[in-house]
């Protein structure tokens, strides 16, 4: 397979070609920040905005999700410009995302603090008005448990269950009322779920947990 | 909602029909609901499953689709539709109110339908009728400049008793 050398912050890193950018980098140990991307997915669907980068020559920010690495490419991962774009789309996402770490189970595992950590952004919302959805928790499947108040609808779980699971997870309904969940709004215990868990490990925030830790790891 | 055995029935028999002209390509996913709702004036989900099978697709799927757009219902249209306008002129006049008023006195919420039948209640974008804000379309008559007074006199028109305690309470919570 054929090899491309590209710079990314000054560091020369070998890739391979055709290579999305963002894996590139975090194969190389630069972080991105990332949600909704997924290894081995045909189509990215760059829909959590916040892999942006600037590449030299290009007239404004990509995301890295789908930019094709290229000979000689020079990428800052960083620059005014896309700590902007990444801090906007980060406060977007907290400004519906129920917000109660300290109970959360996947405090300190979570995406979202991962991102917070390394872009030093506050794991809270000041531009912006919270809004609440009001959603209920769905606790009757016996291994996962399902709190949409947390879903970033990043879309993981979906691909998942669709490529490991039994395929019931999906979208429904558009804009503020879009939400994962099954067909006809049912209980994931009555949806036909297996409990296969696969879910649970792709989830990047407490969205989608295990039940019992001890039978998903995570 | 839920559905009686021979509305089941019937749905499974039109969606059926609708499918025998359909190859199984993704593709007709959106014009097949379009065909089912035409038939039925709703995509109800037993025709939902029947349509996924088809196609070989996750149910899910097409759930997805028929929620994300708003030419899709998915419960049976009521006797009468009340259809109340969130155009702009239409907000600004208080049409939220209207519909809160539709709602409370129905005792149903948006794209629902009252257990009787009798009607479903809906929120359209404009309805061209901007001068005469806030908005209200049952069935296909327009009625302009509706209050809360006007609500409980046009669900009196189609024989709807407002008990008087109700009409009170409803009063109260109108003037908070």
């Amino acid at each position: 397979m054929k090899t491309v050398t590209l710079t990314i912050d000054g560091r020369t890193v070998q890739a391979r070609e055709g290579e999305k950018l963002l894996w590139a980098a975090l194969e190389n140990g630069i972080y991105i920040p990332n949600l909704c991307a997924i290894p081995g997915a045909k189509h990215p669907a760059a829909a959590c905005r916040l892999c942006f980068v600037e590449i030299e020559g290009y007239p404004r920010p990509v995301t890295a999700c789908t930019e094709p690495v290229v000979e000689g490419m020079v990428v800052s991962t960083r620059s005014p410009r896309v700590d902007r774009l990444v801090h906007t789309a980060f406060e977007l996402l907290l400004s519906n995302h129920h917000l109660d770490c300290a109970n959360c189970p996947r405090n300190r595992s979570c995406e979202l603090q991962r991102i917070a950590r390394e872009r030093r952004f506050p794991l809270r919302v000041k531009r912006l008005r919270k809004l609440e959805r009001n959603l209920q928790v769905d606790d009757s499947s016996p291994v996962v448990r399902y709190d949409p108040g947390k879903c970033v609808l990043c879309g993981r779980c979906v691909w998942v269950c669709r490529e490991k699971g039994t395929g019931v997870l999906g979208f429904a309904r558009r804009g503020f009322e879009r939400k994962v969940t099954t067909f006809g709004d049912v209980p994931l215990g009555q949806s036909g779920c297996n409990g296969c868990g696969e879910c649970v490990k792709v989830c990047p925030v407490g969205a989608l947990t295990g039940r019992d830790s001890a039978a998903i790891s995570i | 909602m839920h559905l009686t055995e021979g509305e089941k029935r019937v749905a499974l028999e039109q969606t059926g029909n609708i499918l025998e002209s359909y190859s199984r390509e993704r593709g007709n996913l959106i014009p097949i609901l379009q065909q089912v709702q035409e038939k039925l004036g709703y995509v109800p989900l037993v025709a939902m499953e029947e349509v996924a099978r088809h196609l070989g697709i996750p149910p899910v799927d097409v759930y997805s689709v028929a929620t994300f757009y708003n030419q899709f219902r998915l419960i049976p249209p009521g006797k009468h539709q009340i259809k109340v306008c969130m155009g702009t002129a239409c907000h600004m006049k208080g049409g939220n109110i209207i519909l809160d008023c539709w709602k409370r006195r129905l005792g149903i919420d948006v794209n629902e339908v009252t257990p009787d039948r009798e009607f479903s209640l809906e929120r359209v974008a404009c309805v061209g009728c901007c001068t005469m804000a806030p908005v209200t379309v049952i069935d296909e008559e327009v009625h302009g400049k509706v209050t809360p007074t006007r609500v409980d006199g046009l669900l009196f028109s189609f024989g709807v008793k407002i008990p008087k305690g109700q009409q009170k309470e409803g009063e109260a919570v109108e003037q908070q």
